[in-house]
């Protein structure tokens, strides 16, 4: 979807401003918003394409205007309530009122460092050749699906070169929305600084994009 | 996306309590309901506070400088050195290494989110995540770079990487000079977050010793 979240080539945020000595947290909050999303995650509710399309349909003024544990948080709250974890209401008075529904696990403490060791692959097994061969030129699709999709805006139109394939890696526009896996080659993309951004751009420089097969059409 | 970490020194001043009950509500919520463990919740954020991090990755560089096997095991399969190494897992399940060289700079972002290599790097800083880098960076990326302090030349290439999917990418920086006879240990010390993101380049002897210096 073309939401706040897709950022690339955007104007006028001014300076990156890093911040010396930066702590991993700020403050208890984003330590709680942090592990909340993640230990809720392992109960295998939703998955992390879901996660993240939680995320961009935020309105995008409140996207733009959030720190990201503001949006981490705010991704999790419509995610339990979608999925009927928990009510709007619960949320905001810290009491239950509803009953539990019945989730896949709960991650103990002992079993943290086993199951972040083992992640979340989404590498699948090939079931057919790569459509496009290293060096071939492909041209990403000029489309633009309301719903989630990790095709960014600034690649759609332009011409680029297979620079290597990663396997076949789970489709996020299905898995996004309950429709399944549907693993495709995913294949790293080069786009010249030039055919994305124009002449004014150094003919020396690229921009790789790991994009899936059926983003792409021969060029 | 606040420009900077505003919600550290200021602005959102008035929220900060707010947010903060929001998060202890909703905590106290899931832990009723069962859903999580609050001792896991504990030993998830000790793991990224003092366990995953930037360290890590820059002990996977500094074997790479010092053992020709392990860099070319490194840029063959990175999940694999970095994992060899005990590095693995949530948001590393894929991993590759971008080796800078003299013709060749390389730069991470994530445009769509917050895609970062976890197992290597620990948990992405705040300007990673925000929008001013993620919107320039692969438009503008010797305009980042300078804002970072690093001139890069005209000739030398520069790569941007986005990471759309579930790849997720570090860079290795080009061993300073005048490091011969360094051990493996101090190599490390070299090698800081950004120079692992490519928005920065490993320190050198003499920057070490002045980073040392209170």
């Amino acid at each position: 979807m073309n939401g706040a979240q897709d950022l690339g080539g955007m104007h006028g945020f001014g300076p990156i401003d890093p911040e010396p000595d930066e702590p991993v947290f700020h403050g208890d909050w984003e330590k709680g918003v942090f592990a909340l999303t993640l230990a809720v995650s392992f109960t295998g509710q939703w998955n992390i394409d879901m996660s993240r399309h939680a995320r961009e349909t935020l309105d995008p003024a409140e996207y733009l205007s959030s720190s990201y544990y503001q949006i981490w948080l705010a991704g999790l709250q419509k995610l339990l309530a979608q999925l009927d974890l928990a009510t709007r209401e619960e949320m905001a008075s810290g009491t239950m009122t509803e009953a539990p529904v019945k989730v896949q696990r709960i991650l103990s403490a002992k079993d943290v460092a086993k199951t972040l060791g083992r992640g979340g692959p989404t590498e699948r097994e090939a079931g057919a050749e790569p459509k496009y061969p290293v060096g071939s030129a492909v041209r990403a699709r000029n489309i633009h699906p309301p719903r989630h999709t990790r095709l960014p805006r600034y690649v759609r139109g332009h011409t680029g070169i297979i620079a290597g394939t990663h396997g076949v890696h789970v489709f996020p526009d299905t898995n996004a929305h309950g429709q399944g896996e549907q693993p495709q080659w995913l294949y790293s993309v080069r786009f010249a600084a030039t055919e994305l951004w124009g002449d004014d751009s150094p003919g020396t420089d690229d921009v790789y994009v790991d994009l899936w097969e059926s983003y792409l059409d021969p060029a | 996306m606040s420009k900077s970490h505003d919600h550290h020194h200021h602005g959102e001043g008035s929220e900060l309590p707010d947010i903060a009950l929001r998060v202890k509500s909703l905590e106290s919520l899931l832990i009723e309901k069962g859903y999580v463990d609050p001792e896991a919740l504990d030993v998830l954020i000790e793991t990224y506070e003092t366990k995953v991090g930037p360290r890590n990755g820059a002990a996977v560089v500094a074997r790479s400088w010092l053992d020709e096997e392990f860099r070319k095991q490194l840029i063959e399969d990175a999940s694999a050195a970095a994992g060899s190494l005990g590095f693995t897992g949530r948001q590393g399940e894929h991993l590759v290494a971008l080796e800078n060289t003299p013709d060749t700079h390389n730069m991470v972002v994530c445009t769509l989110c917050s895609c970062y290599p976890w197992p290597v790097l620990g948990l992405p800083p705040v300007w990673y995540k925000s929008a001013p880098y993620r919107s320039r960076a692969v438009a503008d990326p010797r305009g980042v770079l300078e804002e970072f302090g690093v001139n890069m030349p005209d000739e030398t290439a520069v790569r941007v990487w986005d990471s759309t999917a579930e790849i997720r990418y570090m860079v290795i920086p080009m061993r300073p000079e005048g490091t011969q006879d360094w051990s493996e240990e101090d190599l490390a010390q070299l090698v800081t977050r950004d120079s692992m993101i490519g928005t920065g380049l490993a320190l050198t002897p003499d920057q070490l010793e002045a980073a040392k210096t209170p």
